[in-house]
Order: structure tokens, then sequence, then C-alpha cells
């Protein structure tokens, strides 16, 4: 028996949120009384690999074939299914992220597996499997039973935190048994975002809406941004007047988010706007209109106008920073 | 080449979510119903495919697992310019099941593609897409921003984390969609609403239903602290407390 959890590699690193997969996992692997193991597909450092034991891995199977380096879903979901089958899994656990969200549904076929999608907790209990669900696009939330004997929950990101329990994983190598079948997807052109904070990854976004007037007035927003270590954002009709680029727009329509801190400059609050923010832990809100919605939604406000606000802001991280 | 649309029937984006029998039941009353936003920019998507001179697209076909009540959101598919309809006729709740229900009516239709949204805005699951080409073992591939057809063969642009990626995939395939597909939803035009009154919809009936995740109680989120307010000419105080009190910076 197990509990499986994929941890993703980005150019053969992983990132926070591959140590939060592993400790949530451990985390169950604790109420079924199980251990917890990781997969890992693509050339990882063994340092790399031997560090998840720190958040409670025991083992990783480390995979290792050139035709994975694309994420081709059904090839993808065939190496999770054969994992699973070796390690005997009662429960694999995927972040709720584009890979997860590719992936985890071809899995539940093949296993016949219940899926928890994007959960944000511990299972209420393991016996009848019981875990709450974000549901109705945020306005609500879901308790749901997995009936299934093996379930997989995909994770929402920044949810469960990241928990070290020291200890060192196992390396063993792993060797799925792959057909030409499983490959018939193929990556012809890539393009990278570098250099940039992902909006999905940040623990701070700053974000404008229309109340910014213009692109010309995002360079304060930017610049907050740096000072901060955010990443930026804005409201859905900022990315379609082309003033911030598409990757950008969080809502319903959107990126969904759940930053420690999201600071809306400008940015009214309408339903299908906050159904991608309202999970953050911190809602910051500056807008001129004292009865703007999102003032509802926020935990700190100021009524005022962004394009003033902005400028003392900056100047406040820094001092604060000491920069 | 056929196109498919999934089409989940769902509450009106700006609806007041409530419950009822105890927190067991979304409660319906006074809801308004509207194609989930994510299939009705499929289906858009589908019908430029479609007008396209050469495109060799022939027939977009909208289908849905749901019961007679969901038949008024078919007719609005079909207004929009889909061809025909299906409707398995089984109250969906799970999206394994939906997806089984979906796959079994149409296995042996030969859709080219299939078009899924990414996610439906009351079960917030992003499965059923990847489920269906899992039961069919077919290709899929997620988080699509753009679908495009030449000489037979689709092309379509996908979201990874951190980046985006063109794909060359050989139909049949499922695109499971999201931004980008298209700008805004087609409407119904008049002779649209008309015709749609007598374009065809196939009610089939399900399988044995397969449930392997059940709903069985919901909350409302806990209500949310007052907003603290702060002076617009005292900046600083702000940073200082989201530095000392939330201690997020
Ligand atoms: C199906 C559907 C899906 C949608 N999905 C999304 C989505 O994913 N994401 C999304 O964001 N929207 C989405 N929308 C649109 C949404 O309904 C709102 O129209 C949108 O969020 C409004 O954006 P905004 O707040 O930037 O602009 P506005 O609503 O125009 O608000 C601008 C705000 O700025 C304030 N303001 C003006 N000047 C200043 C100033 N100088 N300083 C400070 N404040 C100022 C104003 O008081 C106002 O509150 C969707 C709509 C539909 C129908
Ligand atoms: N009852 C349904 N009938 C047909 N298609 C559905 C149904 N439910 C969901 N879908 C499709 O699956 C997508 C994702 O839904 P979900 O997996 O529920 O988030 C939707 O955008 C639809 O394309």
């Amino acid at each position: 028996m197990s509990v499986l959890v994929y941890t993703e590699n980005w150019d053969g690193k992983f990132k926070k949120l591959s140590y939060e997969l592993v400790s949530y996992a451990h985390a169950i692997a604790g109420m079924l009384d199980t251990e917890t193991v990781a997969v890992s597909v693509g050339d990882v450092s063994d340092t790399e690999l031997t560090a998840l034991g720190k958040y409670g891995a025991s083992r990783v199977l480390s995979v290792q074939d050139a035709r994975l380096s694309q994420l081709v879903n059904q090839a993808y979901a065939s190496v999770l299914y054969q994992a699973a089958i070796r390690e005997n899994a009662q429960v694999v656990v995927m972040a709720n992220n584009f890979t997860g969200k590719a992936v985890a549904p071809r899995l539940s076929v093949k296993l016949k597996a219940g899926v928890g999608a994007g959960v944000a907790g511990l299972p209420l209990s393991v016996e009848p499997f019981t875990i709450h669900k974000k549901a109705f696009n945020g306005k609500a939330f879901a308790t749901i039973v997995i009936k299934s004997p093996v379930r997989i929950l995909t994770l929402l990101q920044n949810s469960f935190g990241v928990k070290e329990t020291g200890g060192v994983a196992a390396i063993e190598e792993f060797l799925p048994d792959l057909a030409e079948h499983d490959f018939r997807t193929s990556v012809e052109e890539v393009s990278k975002i570098t250099g940039k904070i992902l909006l999905t990854d940040a623990e701070v976004v700053v974000s404008g809406g229309r109340g910014m007037k213009g692109p010309e007035n995002w360079a304060p927003l930017e610049e907050l941004a740096r000072v901060l270590g955010a990443a930026t954002a804005c409201s859905r009709p900022v990315s379609d007047e082309g003033w911030r680029p598409h990757e950008e727009h969080t809502g319903q329509t959107g990126k969904i988010i759940a930053p420690n801190l999201y600071m809306a400059f400008g940015i009214s609050g309408a339903i299908q706007h906050l159904a991608g923010v309202s999970s953050s832990k911190c809602i910051v809100a500056i807008n001129k209109d004292p009865d703007a919605p999102i003032f509802e939604a926020a935990d700190y406000g100021i009524v005022g106008d962004a394009m003033k606000v902005l400028p003392e802001m900056i100047a406040a991280v820094r001092e604060m920073k000491g920069e | 080449m056929k196109i498919l649309i999934c089409m989940s029937n769902v509450p009106d984006t700006t609806t007041k979510v409530r419950f009822k029998d105890g927190n067991t039941v979304f409660d319906t009353t006074g809801v308004q119903w509207i194609i989930n936003p994510w299939d009705e920019l499929a289906l858009t998507r589908a019908l430029q495919l479609k007008e396209e001179p050469g495109s060799g697209i022939e027939k977009v076909t909208v289908i849905t697992v749901g019961l007679a009540d969901v038949e008024p959101t078919i007719r609005k598919a079909l207004a929009i310019g889909a061809d025909d309809a299906i409707r398995v006729n089984s109250q969906a709740t799970d999206a394994y099941d939906v997806a089984r229900q979906i796959a079994e009516a149409i296995r042996s239709e030969g859709y080219d593609l299939i078009m899924c949204g990414i996610e439906s805005s009351d079960y917030n699951n992003s499965m059923v897409g990847g489920m269906i080409s899992e039961f069919l073992d077919i290709p899929s591939v997620s988080s699509v921003s753009s679908v495009t057809v030449e000489n037979g063969r689709f092309k379509v642009k996908r979201e990874i984390d951190g980046g985006k990626e063109t794909l060359s995939v050989t139909a049949p395939f499922v695109a499971i969609v999201q931004k980008g597909i298209a700008l805004e939803p087609r409407i119904p035009s008049m002779r649209g609403i008309m015709m749609a009154r007598t374009k065809p919809l196939k009610v089939v009936e399900p399988v044995a239903p397969e449930v392997l995740v059940e709903h069985i109680r919901y909350e409302l989120p806990p209500a949310k602290a007052k907003c603290r307010m702060v002076a617009e000419d005292n900046v600083r105080e702000l940073v200082q407390l989201l530095h000392t009190e939330a201690k997020i910076i």
C-alpha cells in the first residue's frame, strides 16, 4: 500500500509546489498508515530526488525516457498508472495545475479511481474517503465522498503548505512499458515565459483593472511588484484591450490563483473576477469608489486614486525593506 | 470531418448560490441556466472552422448529459448554429459517469474532433474532457487556446506551466479548451432561433450508471470579516499592517 505523489520538475529542478505536494501526500499517508512514494519523470539530479525525503517521501521512482520530455497526456497517464499498480497505491496526489488537469482524468479512467479535483485540505475521513473541494467557482464548498478503492486528488497550489519531516528518499529506477500508441501528439514549437515570476507560483500578486486607465500607467504597478517580489496580474477587460498580456488575466475565465497577498488596483471586484482570486489569503483593494464590491472581498482597503497610492506604496515598502 | 461539442448546462455566472434540504442539494429556484461559458466558446470556434473554405468540416454536433429540463440550453446551442444535438437522458452528477455516458453514446459515430471546456462552472472539475479521451483511447490536448485545421490536420496551441506550445495532432482527438479559443461567444440570430426548433435533437438512453464520487453536502464560505479601511494619505500604515498584523510582506 502507498500514497503516490507525482512531482513535476522544471528544467530538472523541483519547486515549492513539489514539496507542498509531497508534504500533503505524506500527511494522507499518515492517516492511512502507509508510506509516501514520489514519481519523477525526466532528468533530475540525485540530490534533488533524495531531498524529497525531507518532506516525507520514503522512495522516489525515477523515470527516464526521452520521449517524455514533452507532456504527452496519454503517456504520462500510462506512467502513473503503472507506478500506481506497482506500488499498490490507495491515493494518487497531483497538482491542480496544467499538468494535473491534463493527466489526472486519463489516470482516473485507467485506475477506475474517483477524483477529488481542486482539493484544499486533508480528507475529513479516510473511511469513507471524504474531502472538501471548491464548487460553483469558489462561491461554495462541496463535501464529496470518493467511493472507489483508489482515489486521485489534485491539490490547489499554496493551500496546504510545505512541511518538513526530515528524511532521505531512496531512488529507484522505474522503467514503465510505453507503446508508440501512447505518443500520438507532438510538440512543434515552444515559447517559454522566462525571467518573470509566474502568476501561478507567486506568493504576492499585484493586479490592475480598468481603473488604471491605460497601459502607459503600468510602470508604477510593475515597480511595486518588483520591490515586493510579486507577479503582475490584471482583470479581463485589461487583457481584452491588449493593455496587458493574456497570461495575466485572472478570474473565472482566466487564471485561478491563491497567493498569500493579492493587491487589486482599480478593479471593481465583479463576481467573475473574484472567482479567480477569492482564495487568496489576504486581499488589499485600492479603489476610488467606496461602494465598489471589491471591498466586500477585501481584508484591507483604501478609498483613493491608484495613481496617487502606488508611488507612496512603493516608497513605504522600500523603506520597510531598507532599500 | 465532424466536430462534437460537449456542453454542460450551468447556472448563470452571477447566480447567488443557495442550498436546500440541509445543505445537501443545490437550490435551483429562480436560477437562470446557460451554456457553460467555455463550451459556448468551443461551439463558436467549431462553427468558425466549419465556415472556413476548405476546412473539410461538415458538421458540428452538441451533446449534453442531462434530463429533459436541459433542453432549452440545447436549443440555444442549435440556435447559435450547431447542426444537431444529442441528449443522454441521465442526471449528471459525477464526472466519470458523464464522460462514460458521452463516450458510449458516440463511440461508433466517428467524430474527428471532440471539444470540451476546461472547467464547468458548477462542479469545477476539469475532468470530463480528459476522461472521454481515455474511454475512447484517443489523444487529448488540454488547456488549448487555439485550434486550426490545415490539409485535414489539426494544429493546436496549449498553455503549459510557464509557456505555450504548438502541437500537431492526428484526428480523432479531444481538445480541452480555455481562454483564447474564441474571443466572444456567438449569439443566436433571429433566423437561428427559428431554425433551431426543427433541427434534430436525439435523445439516447444512458448505459447503467457508474458513479465514483458523490456530493454529499455543500457549504458557503465563512463570512468575511469587515474590510479594514486605511486613509488614502496613510499608505505607510497599510504597509505596516501588512507587515506586522497580516504578516505577509
Ligand atoms: C462569462 C463572464 C466571464 C468573465 N470572466 C472574467 C474574468 O475571468 N476575470 C475578470 O476580471 N472579469 C471577468 N468578466 C468580466 C467582469 O464581469 C467585469 O466586467 C470585469 O472584471 C471588470 O473589470 P475591472 O474591474 O477592471 O473594470 P471596471 O468594472 O470598469 O472597474 C474599474 C474600477 O476602477 C475604479 N477606478 C477608476 N479609476 C480609478 C482610480 N484612478 N483609482 C482607483 N480606482 C479607480 C472604479 O471605481 C471601478 O471600480 C467576465 C464576465 C462574464 C460575463
Ligand atoms: N453533463 C455534461 N454533459 C456534457 N458535457 C459535459 C457535462 N458536464 C461537463 N461536460 C464537459 O466537460 C467540461 C468540463 O467539465 P468538468 O469536468 O465538470 O469541469 C465542460 O466544459 C463540458 O465540455
